[in-house]
């Protein structure tokens, strides 16, 4: 009998969450509001069901309601990827060790 | 074109790079390469899409003028945003990814041909369910985050909203989730799915209003749980991988954030999040609160103090992100320093609205991460320190915590300021904290009080240095 492709996607899925778990165990606690930054960055990855979405109306009308749907929600995604990435880069660029010189 | 399984390795390429952007947190040195291998994965993630889709007409303008518009607003906020206000802007991104699921999730409803995922009315069974806990996830993430920013943000008050029966209406609009994700399954009715989105709101809105705006820690991780989980539950409908292994990644980072906050106030997730907390006993402490004496003093007593200390610890807190007193603080302690004092920073876990807020404004006044410790870690200086300057922070250096067992924050794990030599504590007035509780540092021998505003204070003691 053949696997349903599902478990591999839940096996995928399950072994994440444990790469998830010792990952962030390892986050320096000073770092913990750029890792809700970053990871709101990186969920925003959704952007490619919305690109699907978006670019699924057939050529004569591209805005049917499914691809609006898609179009609003690459905006939003967008909005979190450059807004999560750069504000978690602002925020990186502050740390800064002690001066040796003082 | 690109086919499916070159894609599949391009989705999974980009899944490890958002594993490595984690793992760069680690420490500050690897942490801006994380940022980059981050940046890198999504761009691979979205070129791969193009790529895969291969439809480069009208409708792929339009794809890219969205993606610019979203991307303008995005860089604009992130540029202009203040550093204090981390915590709303967090809850905002989250309601964003929420919002963006509920709309994947809808077109994929409305349109399954274009996800490989059966035809109208007649979608396949298990991309049906997937797709429901999607929205439904989703949906929550959204207007649960809507609370929490308005009442981060000072929109809603920060007080928590309880009403009779809340809890069994909560559990009852639960419940209904699962019914109607079982009647959609079965019916394929569209009527069915829209009624799963409005209930699926609806709960998110009733799940926060009742916790107070000092649980906003476990609150705002848990919602960055929940986007995790949401993007998870799209990635499985979507069959790709990118998605899955970055929803599980976010959905247990939440999950930890919110167990690390939960533990630093040694209360249970579920106390947490029935909500309530702080409501009920501030009524009860203000009537029982007897007069007691305190010592209060000015910026020039607590220049006196500072300066003939040789080490000071500073434990800042909320009050400090609200006056914007990280500048003036980074001011002063330069000034101690000039005179061979000793200074390091003791940071509470749950200090400030979210994980890691008070890092985050210290690294903004340029304080040198290397000065800044974590509780378990400076806990045992204060007994030789000889100045503690508390500074917007209350609850989380209540000695009652460890003394008195009918205390509601009994048992939360404290900053052992009052073992100072001297304690300079800066606030507003003696009104309690959070916890609705009176700080018993306030009447200590040792313990000075400086009522004022954290930022004015502070500049007019570095004057007096």
């Amino acid at each position: 009998m053949e696997i349903d492709p599902f478990i591999f996607r839940l096996s995928i899925f399950i072994l994440s969450i444990f790469i998830g778990y010792y990952v962030v165990w390892s986050v320096t606690p000073s770092l913990h509001t750029p890792l809700m930054s970053v990871t709101n960055a990186i969920s925003s990855v959704i952007i490619v069901g919305a690109i699907i979405a978006g670019l699924a109306g057939n050529s004569d009308s591209i805005f049917d309601t499914s691809s609006i749907f898609g179009f609003l929600a690459i905006s939003l995604a967008a909005i979190n990827i450059f807004g999560g990435f750069l504000v978690t880069q602002r925020m990186l660029a502050m740390y800064k060790k002690k001066k040796k010189d003082k | 074109m690109l086919s499916a399984n070159l894609s599949a390795i391009f989705y999974l390429i980009s899944g490890v790079l958002f594993i490595l952007a984690l793992r760069g947190l680690s420490s500050p040195e690897t942490s801006r390469q994380g940022n980059f291998f981050g940046i890198l994965g999504m761009i691979i993630a979205i070129t791969v899409t193009f790529l895969s889709i291969g439809n480069f007409s009208t409708g792929f303008i339009a794809v890219l003028m969205f993606l610019l518009i979203g991307g303008l607003i995005g860089s604009f906020i992130a540029y202009k945003i203040p550093m204090t206000a981390m915590p709303e802007l967090v809850a905002g991104f989250h309601s964003l990814v929420g919002l963006a699921a509920v709309f994947v999730a809808i077109a994929a409803f409305l349109n399954p041909e274009a996800f490989n995922l059966g035809s109208p009315n007649n979608i396949k069974l298990g991309s049906l369910i997937e797709m429901s806990i999607g929205a439904a996830v989703g949906a929550i993430t959204f207007s649960g985050s809507i609370i929490a920013f308005l009442k981060l943000q000072g929109i809603m008050s920060g007080s928590p909203i309880t009403f009779k029966g809340q809890h069994l209406l909560n559990a009852l609009i639960l419940i209904s989730i699962i019914v109607l994700t079982y009647l959609l399954c079965s019916t394929q009715s569209s009527n069915l799915f829209w009624i799963l989105l409005a209930v699926s709101f609806l709960i998110g809105f009733l799940l926060i209003i009742p916790i107070g705006g000092a649980d906003m820690p476990v609150v705002i991780s848990m919602l960055n749980s929940y986007s995790g989980w949401a993007a998870a539950g799209i990635g499985f409908t979507l069959e790709n991988t990118a998605l899955i292994i970055t929803g599980a990644l976010v959905g247990s980072s939440g999950a930890i954030l919110s167990y690390i906050m939960c533990k630093g106030m040694n209360r249970s997730f579920f106390n947490v999040i029935l909500g309530g907390f702080g409501a009920t006993e501030q009524s009860a402490s203000i009537q029982n609160k007897e007069q007691r004496p305190v010592k209060s003093g000015n910026a020039d007593d607590a220049a006196f103090l500072m300066k003939n200390a040789s080490s000071v610890i500073i434990v800042p807190g909320y009050g400090m992100a609200v006056a914007q007193a990280q500048h003036a603080l980074k001011e002063m302690v330069d000034n101690l320093k000039k005179n061979d004092i000793k200074v390091s920073y003791a940071i509470h876990p749950v200090a400030g609205r979210m994980p890691g807020h008070m890092n985050v404004l210290l690294a903004e006044a340029n304080v040198p991460y290397d000065e800044v410790f974590e509780l378990e870690d400076i806990n045992n200086d204060f007994a030789n320190a000889d100045v503690a300057f508390v500074i917007g922070a209350n609850d989380v250096t209540n000695p009652v915590a460890k003394t008195d067992p009918q205390s509601p924050i009994y048992g939360m794990p404290v900053l052992d300021v009052e073992k100072c030599k001297s304690v300079l504590f800066i606030k507003r007035s003696l009104s309690p904290g959070y916890a609705g509780i009176d700080n018993d540092l306030f009447y200590k021998e040792n313990t000075l009080m400086l009522f004022a505003d954290a930022k004015k204070m502070t500049e007019d003691i570095t004057k007096n240095l």
